[in-house]
């Protein structure tokens, strides 16, 4: 589903974010990515989904070579790939259920189908009941969880998740862990890049871990603490 | 593309709206698990992405009424101004088509020729095959009439003689051109009993450069301020842009083009054009009411029945969507230029 072969990214200024990073995710796989912040967690991710394109090396997602997709091609690629934010990127202006809508009118759904589709998502997260409400008036998990659910109404084969669970509580952090499980249950292959090591030690699952742009750990975690993927 | 656009497989679909909690027993409701959008879906909410961002970005306008008001009168001062100096030109056409159709040579005689000589010479042009018709003037008709005509009897009943002389009103036929009138002329000025020619039509014809002149600086007027006018709708977009620099980010990470980004701000600028162009034709409107009874009363004067002409249903609808193409201009320069400024970080 994704494969990095020897990705490097310069930032304008020369900061190396990424150097030579390879990796292969199969189908149907759930991975964290862990790393101190200004490890390249963020910058990998962007590659994914073309926010940056990658100085060396190539990027393949669902056998699509990302280096050969044009900037036009990009609103494609993006709405195979389902995104939760740290900062929830929702819109402030509409409601829960426009919120979740969003790419399911992009992408041009009758409106029965795309209402539809809306429900099941907000079902899946709990937030059924909140579709009216504008997100504003949502607890941090809350938006969280709309934010999930928009992520996930267009069915995308692939879910990338940044610091999904940052500002919450180990409660609702395992709450939101358990949604990304049910969805990686039924085939969907899911990332998540978090720092939350306890967690992540808990899911017991195959973890990526960088340090300053390098790719230092690939595999289920050990029981011991390895400082150099725990700290931060 | 093909690669990414792979349809998804029905199982996989299947098992994972099973998964993703839907209700069961929409289990065997395969044909709506695997539901991707049809060609007509896509055109259908192709059009209602169109109508939806049409509404949303007029009812954004109205939703800060002041400030939209400042925009349009702006809009609409710049568009009355060549609009009016149009209507103006327009008018002075009419009146000037109005004289132009008897084309007429006045061929003023010598005013110590004999009235047999004036007789002979009126006889020879009435044979003449290029003209129409003939009509003489004595000196004592022109001068009652110019008493009656111009108010200034006074001042010439003060004088010993009169100074105007006989005078024959050549009409020639329909169907000579500019340079057979003049050899006309010419050939006329020529005879011993002829002082002057005078081509009545001189003055229409200089009239009508001094209108296609007009009818320039109209032009370039009319370009200098729609140019201003795409400027100040560019400038009105391109912080309406600023403002919705949120929904633009996200728009993008979901995955909606350029074309479904840029497509609410064309609305808007074609709505402050239209605006504009309406209270343009409102400010038109009234001018003409301002100006029409001044403007009769001076057509009075010369018993004339000229009245002033608006625009009218077509020029109207004219002006109205010129004013929204300039609009859509406006937004399109705007949009090109900052919302590929604006990609997600």
């Amino acid at each position: 589903m994704i494969r990095f072969d020897q990705v490097s990214k310069r930032y304008p200024g020369g900061h190396e974010a990424l150097s030579r990073v390879s990796f292969d995710v199969p189908a149907g796989d759930m991975l964290f990515l862990t790393g101190h912040s200004g490890a390249g967690k963020s910058t990998l991710l962007k590659l994914i989904m073309l926010m940056e394109r990658a100085s060396q090396g190539q990027v393949l997602v669902n056998n699509q070579n990302l280096n050969r997709l044009s900037n036009r091609q990009i609103p494609l690629l993006r709405r195979q790939v389902g995104v939760v934010f740290q900062n929830h990127q929702l819109l402030f202006d509409r409601s829960v259920f426009d919120n979740v809508a969003l790419p399911l009118m992009i992408e041009g759904y009758h409106p029965r189908e795309a209402a539809r589709r809306v429900r099941a998502a907000l079902d899946k997260v709990g937030l059924l009941k909140k579709e009216k409400q504008n997100p504003i008036v949502l607890s941090g998990g809350e938006q969280q969880r709309v934010g999930i659910a928009r992520a996930v109404v267009n069915k995308p084969r692939l879910l990338l998740a940044d610091e999904p669970t940052g500002n919450l509580d180990p409660e609702l952090s395992a709450e939101i862990m358990r949604l990304f499980q049910q969805f990686n249950d039924v085939g969907v292959t899911v990332m998540i890049a978090s720092h939350d090591i306890s967690l992540i030690r808990r899911l017991n699952r195959r973890v990526l871990g960088l340090a300053d742009g390098q790719l230092v750990h690939d595999g289920v975690l050990p029981h011991v603490t390895d400082p150099q993927t725990t700290e931060g | 593309m093909s690669q990414i656009r792979k349809p998804l497989k029905a199982e996989a679909a299947d098992s994972r709206d099973a998964g993703a909690g839907q209700p069961r027993g929409r289990g065997g409701d395969s044909g709506a698990s695997v539901y991707r959008t049809q060609v007509s879906d896509r055109w259908r909410s192709y059009l209602a992405h169109h109508r939806h961002s049409a509404r949303d970005s007029l009812q954004r306008l109205l939703a800060t009424p002041l400030q939209s008001l400042m925009t349009w009168l702006v809009i609409a001062v710049a568009l009355a101004l060549p609009a009016a100096m149009k209507t103006a030109l327009d008018n002075v056409q009419v009146l000037g088509d109005s004289w132009q159709g008897v084309p007429q040579l006045s061929v003023f005689l010598n005013p110590r020729a004999r009235p047999a000589a004036i007789d002979a010479f009126r006889d020879q042009l009435q044979k003449h095959p290029q003209v129409k018709g003939v009509e003489y003037i004595s000196p004592e008709q022109a001068l009652k009439e110019f008493e009656a005509r111009s108010g200034m009897g006074n001042a010439l009943s003060s004088l010993d003689s009169n100074p105007l002389p006989p005078t024959l009103l050549v009409v020639p036929r329909d169907d000579l051109d500019a340079a057979a009138l003049a050899a006309l002329g010419d050939k006329l000025k020529a005879e011993p009993v002829v002082d002057d020619v005078v081509f009545d039509r001189a003055w229409v014809e200089r009239l009508h450069q001094l209108l296609a002149l007009g009818e320039r600086l109209v032009l370039a007027l009319g370009g200098l301020l729609g140019l201003g006018v795409i400027l100040v709708i560019g400038n009105t977009i391109r912080l309406s842009i600023e403002n919705r620099r949120d929904e633009i980010v996200v728009i993008k990470l979901v995955g909606g083009t350029d074309a479904f980004v840029r497509r609410p701000f064309l609305y808007t600028g074609i709505w402050y054009g239209l605006g504009g162009g309406l209270i343009a034709l409102v400010l038109q409107l009234l001018l003409l009411w301002l100006l029409s009874g001044p403007v009769a009363a001076l057509a009075d004067s010369y018993q004339s029945h000229f009245g002033l002409a608006g625009l009218g249903l077509l020029g109207s609808l004219n002006l109205l969507l010129l004013a929204a193409l300039v609009g859509w201009l406006g937004a399109w320069l705007a949009v090109g230029k900052h919302l590929g400024e604006i990609q997600p970080r």
